[in-house]
């Protein structure tokens, strides 16, 4: 089906399912009770995972199959939102067009960062990448104030032209909606006694994700994307086989830029508003996280870094030492505050501190991310499984798939 | 005319001449052996083959068109495939894998953005790898990544991928060097099988005597840069000026 096998096939209806009812899944907890905090904020957090799924699904593409390490894939994203927010101020509310400009817009950029940088590899690739993404910070933040607004960010206004939209004057700033269906508007069902919340915005970037991961499933199983990853393994043996690995290299890298594009353009199409915080070298350096943390390489790896760092981070700072006060107050007084004291770097403000222990742990022990982690986990129960069939290991290798998954 | 021309190739390297005044000519469907001393300049000469390093003079024609100037990947499809003295393999790859790479080089050309298709749809491509995986017997480890093959095996399947290109030339750089004899024996005998097979001219550099003496029709002997003699095997093997460059002018 889709010119995928049937494993991919399935692959990625199990990806479409989870996906459509990922604010069902997760919602575990009824509201008002004292779980409910460890909730996915809905729907601006699952927008996000969505969104940054698809960043870490396009940076993947590039870091992943070709091994080249951009430190400045924030500067795309940052592009894709001005141009998208731009798109509404000129033109109109509607998402359609503010996406697809995001994605010309950064695929342009790309192409321009893309070709000067890839004429080196390795640590001087990933210096110039940052460099330029620092640069076009710094550019979004002062020096072209005109089109970015500078420090303030740039911003609807009531005044903005709109052309297609028509004069507004209800004197409220205009939501972004696709085809008339506003971004922020919800439909509510009840169901089991609770009362469930399906958001048009984050079905919309829902939608989108699935595109984006369906086609990043075709990049890896085709020809090209074995170039890919003949260009990650062996560019010497690459280039005496007659293969050009500039061009190749190249077009992984504007596919990535424009990934990161329509993420920044979803991001405006969520809350209209684009600041060049979004570009700066941490916001880079979040994508690579995610994709190292959740697998790189690996088709679903990226997508789970990405929903795992953005949950813990919005679970993590809702901590405060209230809360912690909360939780150890069945101990002696003495003891709870020890522990509150000794828990307190790491929440709320500290949360990159337990970040950083996590990744630090991920690193060392499950290179391959968190997806390795699961395979293992997997891999245990199938041992024990064919211990009981008196299978001999050596005489059934494991068979490396054409892309670990 | 041979199908490899060299004429006054020179090369410097700061103070160093690495390169005199080379002259060589490879004929068509020959095998032609390059040997010498260390630091005669063979693996210059062979750099200046494929495209990494520019002579300062000279010209290299190959098959009526010269190669200087063009990068590695444009001269590879020109026709010139080289073999690298540790086999350079995809390794991250599967066997397979590494045999469909060059089978799409060859019939898509240096780059092509195929990224819509899946593998399993480029039938021509995928038939003409698993039979030339079959040819040389590795149709059983198509699905091993090519790291895990033993050097051996790396050997036969880099050969096997630049032969499926069908090339009109190939390099090959010491095959055998830090090889055991058994395994050098069986260099030697996949390279007559080879020649038998097929239409192709085979220019090889090596250190070991007793492949040069097995299978080239035509030596040529480097010395500090220069070529010193051109000939036969056999007249080579009792030629003083040879054993001089090999064994020092004192016992000359």
């Amino acid at each position: 089906m889709l010119g995928l096998n049937k494993k991919d096939t399935k692959f990625l209806l199990i990806v479409v399912a989870l996906t459509m009812f990922t604010p069902i899944i997760l919602q575990p907890f009824a509201e008002g009770t004292g779980l409910a905090q460890f909730n996915a904020g809905y729907p601006d957090l699952m927008q996000r995972f969505a969104i940054f799924g698809i960043f870490a699904i396009g940076f993947n593409i590039l870091f992943g199959l070709t091994g080249y390490l951009s430190f400045g894939h924030a500067a795309f994203l940052g592009v894709g939102s001005y141009s998208a927010v731009w798109m509404f101020k000129l033109l109109s509310m509607n998402v359609i067009p503010g996406i697809l400009l995001a994605v010309a817009t950064s695929g342009v950029f790309a192409l321009l960062i893309g070709y000067v940088s890839l004429r080196r590899s390795g640590i001087y690739f990933s210096i110039l990448t940052l460099a330029f993404a620092q640069m076009s910070f710094n550019l979004a933040y002062s020096v072209l104030t005109p089109i970015t607004n500078g420090e303030t960010g740039l911003q609807l206004a009531l005044d903005d032209p709109r052309i297609l939209d028509g004069v507004n004057n209800s004197g409220s700033l205009p939501v972004t909606n696709i085809f008339g269906l506003a971004m922020n508007s919800s439909t509510q069902i009840e169901v089991l006694g609770r009362v469930w919340t399906f958001n048009v915005g984050y079905y919309f970037c829902a939608i989108i994700a699935i595109l984006a991961f369906y086609l990043s499933l075709r990049i890896f199983r085709s020809p090209f994307g074995m170039m890919l990853r003949a260009v990650k393994s062996n560019q010497q043996r690459m280039n005496y086989t007659g293969l050009n690995s500039r061009p190749y290299t190249l077009a992984a890298f504007v596919i990535s830029g424009m990934y990161a594009g329509l993420a920044g353009g979803l991001l405006a199409s969520m809350d209209p508003l684009a600041g060049a915080e979004r570009m700066q070298w941490t916001a880079s350096g979040e994508v690579v996280l995610m994709t190292i943390l959740g697998g790189a390489g690996t088709l679903m790896g990226p997508v789970l870094g990405a929903g795992f760092i953005k949950y813990f981070e919005n679970i993590f700072s809702k901590i405060n030492d209230t809360v912690l006060h909360g939780w150890f107050s069945f101990m002696p007084d003495g003891l709870e505050d020890l522990l509150v004291v000794l828990v307190h770097p790491f929440v709320g403000k500290g949360w990159h501190l337990t970040l950083g222990i996590l990744f630090m742990l991920v690193v060392v022990f499950l290179p391959g991310g968190l997806i390795e982690g699961g395979q293992r986990i997997a891999a245990l129960f199938k041992r024990k499984r064919s211990d009981d069939d008196n299978l001999d290991p050596e005489h059934h290798p494991k068979q490396t798939p054409h892309v670990a998954e | 005319m041979g199908i490899l021309e060299v004429k006054g190739v020179g090369k410097r390297f700061g103070g160093l001449q690495a390169l005199g005044d080379v002259n060589l000519s490879v004929g068509e469907n020959s095998v032609h052996a390059i040997i010498g001393p260390n630091g005669a300049g063979k693996s210059t000469l062979l750099n200046c083959l494929i495209g990494k390093l520019i002579p300062d003079t000279g010209s290299v024609m190959f098959d009526g068109q010269s190669v200087l100037g063009r990068k590695p990947h444009e001269i590879c499809q020109m026709g010139i495939s080289r073999v690298f003295q540790t086999p350079e393999v995809f390794g991250d790859l599967t066997v397979f894998e590494n045999m469909l790479i060059p089978c799409f080089a060859k019939r898509d050309g240096a780059f092509r953005l195929h990224a819509f298709e899946t593998i399993a749809q480029e039938k021509d491509v995928v038939e003409k790898a698993q039979v030339m995986l079959e040819d040389v017997n590795m149709q059983d480890k198509l699905h091993m990544t090519a790291a895990s093959l033993s050097r051996g095996d790396k050997r036969r399947l880099e050969m096997a991928m630049c032969l499926v290109q069908d090339p009109k030339l190939l390099l090959l750089d010491e095959p055998t060097a830090g090889m055991a004899r058994a395994d050098t024996n069986n260099t030697i005998d996949l390279l007559k099988e080879i020649k038998d097979k097929r239409d192709i001219t085979i220019a090889i550099i090596e250190h070991d005597m007793h492949v040069v003496f097995s299978l080239a029709e035509r030596i040529t002997v480097l010395a500090q840069g220069t070529p010193l003699v051109e000939d036969t095997p056999d007249n080579i093997k009792g030629h003083p000026k040879v054993r001089e460059a090999y064994l020092g002018e004192s016992h000359g």
